[in-house]
C-alpha cells in the first residue's frame, strides 16, 4: 500500500452516488439522430469528410484536420448524412456552430473492427497514432487528445502512469460503474498506455467507498500478474479527481504552477480513457461510445448508460423515464463544475460524464449575496491555497494586477470557495471575469505592441528617408555648387 | 425542453451569515445566565436597551443609504454587536450609557466606514472604550457578585436604577458597588501590597473574582461549542490565551508577589468572553491561518501589558482595537504558499 498525502483544503460533498452507482448500465442504443459539434475546443475546427446524403456507418471517419490538437470524429451508428448546420453545442456559452447532422438508418452498419494489435511489440509512435486515429480524447471531461499527452517530449522524464478513477464530484457514478463493468478493459488500457510511455510505474486511483470496483479492478489486475500495475484507495473528498491534487495525495509531488503533471514525471489519464484506448488497440474500435451517469431528481430513473457518442440528450432523458415534475436544472458534468445547458437537444460528446437534471432543491437558486464578513472559509475550503476573499476583493474592484499578484490564474474554478461562503458572494463568476478581463487585456497589449512596433518602424523608415533625402539635397547641392565653383573657376581662367 | 441557464458551482451554500450571528448569540446566552445569576438581571435590561437601539439605528442608516432593511437586520450582525456591548457593561449602568455606546458601534464604527464586512474596527469594543473614556465612573460602578452582596435588589430598584437612577431608599452608592477583581489588583498592587494578601480581600475567589470566574467559565463552555461548530477560528482564541498565559507564566515565576498568577488572568475579566466571542469577529481579525495565530497572541500580550503597565484594569477592548490595526498587514505578510508555488 502506497502512502497517502493530502492537499490543503477540499469538501466533503454529499455524494448522492447511491441513485445511480450501483445499477446496471443500460444501453441507450441507438437514436434517430446523431449530431456532431465540429469544433472540438477554442481554435480546434475539424471539417466534415463527408458530404450531405452521403451513407456513413458505424467506425467511419465523418470529420477530421489537421490541426495538432484535433481528433477525428467517427459515426456512431449507420444512416445519412441529413444535415451539415449549425446546432447548439454544450458549451457554457450556449452557443451554436457547425455540426454534422446523421439520420440513422436503424440497421447499425459498421465497418469491420481493424486488425487488433498485440502492443507489446509496437512502437510507442505506432500505438500514438492509433489512439490518434480511435478519436480518442480524455474522457474525464477534459477532452484533450490522449496520443497527444502521451508524448510529452524528450524533456521531461515521465516514470509514472496515473490512472485517474477518482469520481470526486457528487452524483457522477460513470467511471464507477465502468470499473465494476469492464476491469479487465481498464487493466489492459492501463498497461498498453504504460507501453506507450515506456514508463515502468502505473497506479490507478479509486475512491475509498468504491469497495466493488476496487474489488473487480483486483482480481482483474491478479490475473494479469503485473506487478508494475497498483491500485491506491484514497480518500473522497472534492476535488481530489483534480489531476494535480490527485497527483499530490498519490504521489506527495507538487505540479508546479503553470506546469503540467510531465513536470514531475507523471501522465495522467481518467479509468475511461484506459478503456476506450484497449479497445481501438487491442480491438480494432474506435471511440463511438462511452458510459454517462444520468441523475438527479429530475428525472424518474438514475442509471448509468452506454451511450453512443451524439445522441441528443433528449433521448437519454426519454430512456431515464422522462423528466420528474420538479426539474429546474439541466447540467452537463456535476454539481460543482458542470454547466447548465438551455435545452436538451444538445447531444452529449465525448467528454460528457454525467447529465444532471436537478430540482429545485438540489441545486443553488438566484443568489442574495451579502458583504464578504472576512470569515476565512473560503480560504479553508480552497485546494490550491489561494486567498479566495482577497481575489474577490481585487477582482470586484478591477485590480487586475493585484488578481496577478494573489496567483488568480492557480485557481481551478472548483467551487469549494462559494459553497462555503456564508455571504453566498458567487465568487467564481467574479474569478471567471477577472481571468478573462486579464486575457483580453493581455492580448490588447499584444496588439498594441505590435502596432507600436509597426508605427515605429515606419516613423523610422520615414526618418531614414527623410535622412536619405536631405543627404541627397545635400550632395546634389554640394555637387552643384562644385559645379558653379568649377565653372567660376574656369570662367576666371578664362 | 427550454431550461434556464447559469454559471457552476450549482451546488447549494452550505452555510449563512444569518446563521453564523444565531449561533454566536446562542453561544452566548450560559454567559448571559451566569451573569444574571451572580450580578442581577440588569443584564437583561442592558441587552434589550442595546438591541432595540442598535435594531432601529441600522434601520434609520440603511434606510439612508438606500439599503435593504430587513434582509439586512435579519443577519442578526447588529444585535451580536449589541448583545456583546451590553454585556460588557457595568450592570446596572444607566439607560443612557448603553443607548449611547450602541449607537456610537452601530452608526460611527460600523456604517460610517460602510456597513458590515468594511468596518476595521470592532464595532462593539469601539463603543465601549468610546464609553469608558468618557464616562469613567457609570462604566466601573459594579456591583458585588451575590456570593458578597450586602444589599438585595429587587426587579424594580434594578430597573429605577438604570433609567431613573435613583438608589433605593437608605442604600449608599458604596454598598451597591464593589471594586473587581483586577481593579482591586491594581490599586492594591498599587498601595503596595502583595499578591497573596491581596487575594485574600472577599472580591477574590477560586481563580480569580468571586462570581467572576464562573462567568468566565460559562463563556469558555460557549465558546468552545463555537468552535465545535466551526464558527469560529481556532487559532485567535489560542493565540489570544497562549499570548496572555505566557506572559503572566513569566511575571508569575518572576515575582509571584508581585504579579498574578497565568490563572488568575486567565480567568478574570473579560479574557475568555474576549478569546472567544469580540477577538473572533471575523471582520475585523485577521483572516489567514498563520495571520490569526500571531493576532491572537498580540491581543494576550496586548491584555497583560495594558493590565500590568496600563491606566485601566482591564484591557480585552483597548487590546483588540490595537490589534484591529494590525490585522490586514498581518493578512498581507501571512499569505499562504499556493499550490504548486515556491516557498
Ligand atoms: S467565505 Fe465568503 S464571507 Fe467568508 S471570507 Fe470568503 S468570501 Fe468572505
Ligand atoms: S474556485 Fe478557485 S479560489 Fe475557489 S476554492 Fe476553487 S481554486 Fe480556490
Amino acid at each position: 500500500m502506497l502512502k497517502s498525502w493530502s492537499f490543503h483544503g477540499g469538501l466533503r460533498l454529499p455524494g448522492h452516488k447511491h441513485l445511480s452507482a450501483q445499477a446496471p448500465i443500460i444501453d441507450a442504443g441507438v437514436p434517430s439522430q446523431l449530431i456532431y459539434p465540429l469544433q472540438l475546443r477554442p481554435g480546434v475546427h475539424l471539417h466534415a469528410t463527408v458530404n450531405l446524403s452521403d451513407r456513413v456507418v458505424r467506425g467511419q471517419i465523418i470529420a477530421d484536420a489537421e490541426h495538432a490538437l484535433a481528433t477525428p470524429i467517427h459515426a456512431a451508428s449507420s444512416g445519412t448524412v441529413h444535415a451539415i448546420e449549425n446546432r447548439l453545442i454544450p458549451h457554457p456559452s450556449g452557443l451554436a456552430d457547425e455540426c454534422i447532422i446523421i439520420a440513422t438508418d436503424g440497421l447499425d452498419e459498421a465497418l469491420p473492427a481493424a486488425h487488433p494489435v498485440d502492443f507489446r511489440h509496437e512502437q510507442p509512435g505506432v500505438i500514438r497514432h492509433l489512439i490518434r486515429q480511435a478519436g480518442i480524447v480524455g474522457l474525464g471531461g477534459a477532452a484533450f487528445p490522449t496520443a497527444i499527452k502521451l508524448n510529452p517530449g524528450p524533456k521531461r522524464q515521465v516514470d509514472t502512469l496515473l490512472l485517474n478513477g477518482a469520481e470526486c464530484e457528487p452524483y457522477i457514478t460513470c467511471d464507477n460503474s465502468l470499473m465494476q463493468a469492464e476491469p479487465n478493459a481498464v487493466i489492459e488500457g492501463a498497461l498498453i498506455l504504460m507501453h506507450a510511455l515506456q514508463v515502468e510505474r502505473g497506479i490507478i486511483a479509486i475512491e475509498e467507498p468504491m469497495t466493488e470496483a476496487f474489488a473487480r479492478l483486483s482480481e482483474a489486475l491478479e490475473q494479469h500478474r503485473n506487478l508494475r500495475l497498483s491500485i491506491v484507495r484514497i480518500p473522497a473528498l472534492y476535488p481530489t479527481g483534480g489531476e494535480k491534487q490527485l497527483i499530490k495525495v498519490v504521489t506527495g509531488k507538487e505540479t508546479p504552477s503553470g506546469g503540467i503533471p510531465a513536470d514531475v514525471g507523471i501522465i495522467c489519464q481518467n479509468v475511461g480513457t484506459a478503456a476506450a484506448v484497449y479497445q481501438a488497440v487491442s480491438r480494432g474500435l474506435p471511440l463511438t461510445e462511452r458510459i454517462i451517469t444520468v441523475t438527479g431528481q429530475g428525472v424518474n430513473k438514475q442509471q448509468n448508460m452506454r451511450v453512443r457518442i451524439g445522441t441528443p440528450i433528449s433521448e437519454l432523458i426519454g430512456q431515464a423515464g422522462g423528466y420528474s415534475h420538479d426539474v429546474k436544472r439541466l447540467i452537463m458534468g456535476g454539481p460543482m463544475m458542470g454547466f447548465a445547458l438551455p435545452e436538451d437537444d444538445i447531444p452529449v460528446v465525448k467528454a460528457t460524464n454525467c447529465i444532471l437534471a436537478a430540482s429545485d432543491n438540489e441545486i443553488v437558486g438566484a443568489k442574495e449575496a451579502r458583504p464578504c464578513i472576512r470569515c476565512g472559509d473560503c480560504a479553508k475550503a480552497c485546494p490550491v491555497n489561494l486567498l479566495p476573499q482577497q481575489l474577490y476583493w481585487h477582482s470586484r474592484a478591477d485590480n487586475l494586477d493585484k488578481c496577478k499578484e494573489f496567483s488568480l490564474f492557480d485557481c481551478i474554478e472548483c467551487g469549494c470557495c462559494e459553497v462555503v461562503c456564508p455571504s453566498h458572494i458567487p465568487l467564481v463568476q467574479y474569478y471567471r471575469a477577472a481571468k478573462s478581463k486579464i486575457l483580453v487585456k493581455a492580448k490588447e497589449s499584444e496588439k498594441s505592441a505590435i502596432a507600436k512596433r509597426r508605427h515605429d518602424a515606419h516613423l523610422d523608415r520615414k526618418a531614414r528617408e527623410q535622412a536619405e533625402k536631405a543627404e541627397r539635397a545635400r550632395q546634389k547641392k554640394a555637387a552643384l555648387a562644385k559645379v558653379k565653383a568649377a565653372n567660376a573657376a574656369q570662367e576666371r581662367t578664362e | 425542453m427550454k431550461f434556464s441557464t447559469v454559471l457552476s458551482p450549482h451546488l447549494q451554500p452550505v452555510n449563512s451569515v444569518d446563521r453564523v450571528m444565531l449561533k454566536v448569540l446562542l453561544a452566548l446566552i450560559p454567559g448571559i445566565a451566569a451573569m444574571a445569576w451572580f450580578f442581577g438581571i440588569g443584564i437583561w435590561i442592558n441587552i434589550a436597551i442595546a438591541t432595540v437601539t442598535a435594531a432601529l439605528a441600522e434601520a434609520f442608516i440603511l434606510k439612508l443609504r438606500g439599503r435593504p432593511v430587513i434582509a439586512t437586520l435579519k443577519d442578526l450582525s447588529a444585535m451580536v454587536t449589541a448583545v456583546l456591548l451590553a454585556i460588557s457593561l457595568p450592570v446596572i449602568a444607566p439607560w443612557w450609557i448603553t443607548v449611547v455606546g450602541s449607537l456610537f458601534a452601530i452608526v460611527i464604527a460600523k456604517h460610517l466606514y460602510g456597513g458590515l464586512g468594511y468596518n476595521p474596527f470592532n464595532p462593539a469594543m469601539a463603543g465601549y472604550v468610546l464609553l469608558l473614556v468618557s464616562f469613567p465612573l457609570p462604566m466601573t460602578a459594579w456591583p458585588p457578585p451575590v456570593e458578597i452582596a450586602t444589599v438585595h435588589l429587587s426587579m424594580a430598584d434594578v430597573a429605577r436604577l438604570i433609567f431613573l437612577e435613583q438608589r433605593p431608599d437608605a442604600i449608599s452608592f458604596d454598598a451597591l458597588t464593589r471594586a473587581t477583581p483586577l481593579d482591586s489588583l491594581k490599586t492594591q498592587l498599587g498601595l503596595n501590597q502583595t499578591v497573596s494578601a491581596i487575594r485574600d480581600g472577599e472580591v477574590f475567589g477560586l481563580f480569580s473574582g468571586k462570581g467572576w470566574e464562573w462567568v468566565a467559565l460559562a463563556y469558555l463552555v460557549g465558546g468552545l461549542w463555537l468552535l465545535w461548530q466551526k464558527v469560529i477560528a481556532w487559532q485567535i482564541p489560542a493565540g489570544l490565551l497562549l499570548g496572555l498565559g505566557l506572559l503572566a507564566s513569566l511575571g508569575f515565576s518572576i515575582d509571584s508577589e508581585h504579579y498574578a498568577s497565568p490563572l488568575f488572568h486567565l480567568s478574570a475579566g473579560a479574557t475568555l468572553l474576549g478569546a472567544f466571542f469580540i477577538a473572533t469577529d471575523p471582520v475585523t481579525a485577521a483572516a489567514t491561518a498563520c495571520g490569526r495565530i500571531i493576532y491572537g497572541l498580540l491581543i494576550g500580550a496586548l491584555i497583560y501589558l495594558i493590565r500590568i503597565w496600563g491606566g485601566y484594569p482591564d484591557a480585552v477592548a483597548f487590546s483588540v482595537l490595537l490589534a484591529n490595526l494590525c490585522a490586514p498587514a498581518l493578512d498581507y505578510v501571512t499569505r499562504p504558499r499556493v499550490f504548486g508555488h515556491r516557498a
